[in-house]
């Protein structure tokens, strides 16, 4: 069986910082891998280049078997060669990101709608009741018709994760999902996102929650320094760390 | 009161709303190509955008009327002598709009641009991510939000081009001044005819403001009261 998003030799760049030294990841339809790592690691840089939010300096990435082919931008990084291309792929791997960045001209619902709308080209109704389904499955039904910002963020970022389904992606891209939440309210989104991953969803998770990185994933991948230190079964990983580096980044969790 | 001139004056008016309601059109188109060029990758547009709003900003908006009625004048016709069509006269009410719009599209250059990059960039990036296009991410993302954020400047630049249209009476438009000069000639009452069109711009600045105010309520529905101020 083909993997479902394969990535390697990922390099980035910052002018002649290089963040990402060569990283590579395969994931296979259903796999749950949570990317951990201290902060200044490079594991949300690599996150959004797996999407090309940001532009690998080198890599390849390919998508259910298809590569993705790249040119180089102004600056030298890669950028994927057709639009379209990128277009059709953002579709199916959708992200969530720490900040929630939902459109605050808009309500829930309108949040939710938008992507059916315009990129499957569903008619007003039919993505009004997408967006209601979904909305259901985060739990905020009730609170469709209101805008983020008279949302808790626990409530925007459930919101957020529903309009990442209403794309019906393939894979999802979670960036430190429940970092910018207030501690009461990380709960009710790490139990969406584990029944996500319960349902067989494919999702890559960008996190400091432990728990979910030893109790839902089944990979775990250890970033330090913009290279992989340490990756495999969550379980033999979080336990018996191998590199000092990830003892000391679990003893500092821990604390 | 007004020796039977009132009906000419407000005609002067109905000129005087004319020209700035088209300047304005034509000023926020120039100031959405010049945003978009002062945000744009390409050095090259960014260049011409920024040559754009700095000359013009520097000059007084009177210099650059002259300059651009007889100076626009005098090149036309050396253009269509040239080509043997003989002389054309400028149009007056075309002078006059093109040039306060292609002055007010600088100043709303600037306010488009502090408008948009006062967005997130999240805001852009959701869209991004689930597959849009550039296309869509302004036009259902980035435009609405700027709505808002450019009000407070739009409104100033409004009021101040409202004012602007004074100037075309310079260069021979019938607009409400020039109505109330020549109703202040004959009658020998200036005081009389320039106080009642100052009562008349007082009226139209405050409706403007009344209803770019009710525009800001709109737009801003999605955001809380203590963070919309």
């Amino acid at each position: 069986m083909t993997a479902l998003l394969e990535a390697s030799g990922i390099r980035k760049k910052f002018g002649t910082r290089e963040v990402l030294r060569g990283l590579g990841l395969t994931a296979g339809r259903g796999d749950v891998i949570s990317m951990i790592g201290a902060s200044g690691s490079g594991k949300s840089t690599f996150l959004r280049c797996l999407n090309f939010l940001e532009h690998p300096t080198e890599g390849q990435i390919a998508f259910a078997g298809a590569a993705l082919t790249c040119r180089r931008d102004r600056l030298g990084d890669l950028v994927v060669a057709d639009e379209a291309q990128l277009r059709a792929f953002r579709a199916r791997v959708t992200m969530v990101f720490q900040q929630f960045n939902l459109w605050s001209h808009m309500t829930a619902r309108e949040n939710v709608m938008l992507g059916p709308i315009r990129v499957h080209g569903l008619s007003k109704a039919e993505a009004a009741e997408r967006a209601d389904h979904y909305l259901a499955r985060v739990g905020v039904a009730h609170r469709a018709a209101a805008y983020p910002g008279f949302l808790s963020g626990g409530e925007q970022q459930r919101v957020a994760i529903a309009r990442a389904l209403a794309m019906e992606p393939e894979l999802m891209l979670f960036d430190e999902p429940t970092s910018a939440l207030d501690p009461e309210l990380v709960g009710e989104v790490l139990r969406v996102m584990r029944s996500l991953a319960e349902e067989g969803r494919t999702m890559i998770v960008v996190t400091h929650e432990m728990n979910f990185a030893r109790e839902v994933s089944n990979r775990v991948i250890f970033l330090d320094q913009g290279v992989i230190a340490e990756e495999g079964d969550p379980r033999e990983v979080l336990r018996r760390p191998s590199t000092e580096r990830l003892q000391g980044f679990l003893a500092a969790q821990a604390a | 009161m007004f020796h039977g001139y009132l009906p000419m004056i407000l005609d002067g008016l109905r000129i005087t709303l004319s020209v700035a309601l088209v300047s304005l059109a034509v000023a926020s188109v120039f100031g959405l190509m010049g945003a978009t060029a002062k945000l744009s990758a390409s050095p090259v547009l960014r260049a011409v955008a920024g040559t754009y709003t700095t000359v013009i900003r520097a000059l007084p908006d009177l210099l650059l009327m002259l300059i651009v009625f007889y100076g626009g004048q005098i090149l036309l016709n050396r253009f269509t002598t040239a080509q043997g069509w003989g002389y054309v006269d400028v149009n007056a009410f075309a002078a006059g709009t093109i040039t306060l719009g292609f002055v007010f599209g600088a100043y709303l250059t600037e306010t488009f641009r502090g408008a948009i990059l006062a967005i997130p960039r999240g805001q852009a990036e959701a869209g991004h991510a689930i597959g849009l296009t550039r296309g869509q991410v302004l036009r259902d993302i980035v435009l609405p939000q700027m709505i808002r954020h450019a009000i407070p400047g739009f409104t100033n630049n409004w009021l101040v081009l409202l004012k602007a249209t004074a100037l075309v009476s310079i260069i021979g438009l019938d607009d409400m001044v020039h109505r109330a000069s020549l109703a202040s000639a004959a009658t020998r009452e200036p005081f009389t005819f320039y106080a009642l069109i100052g009562v008349i711009y007082l009226g139209v600045t405050t409706v403007s403001i009344l209803a770019l105010g009710a525009l800001n309520r709109r737009v801003s529905r999605g955001v809380r009261a203590e963070a919309a101020r």
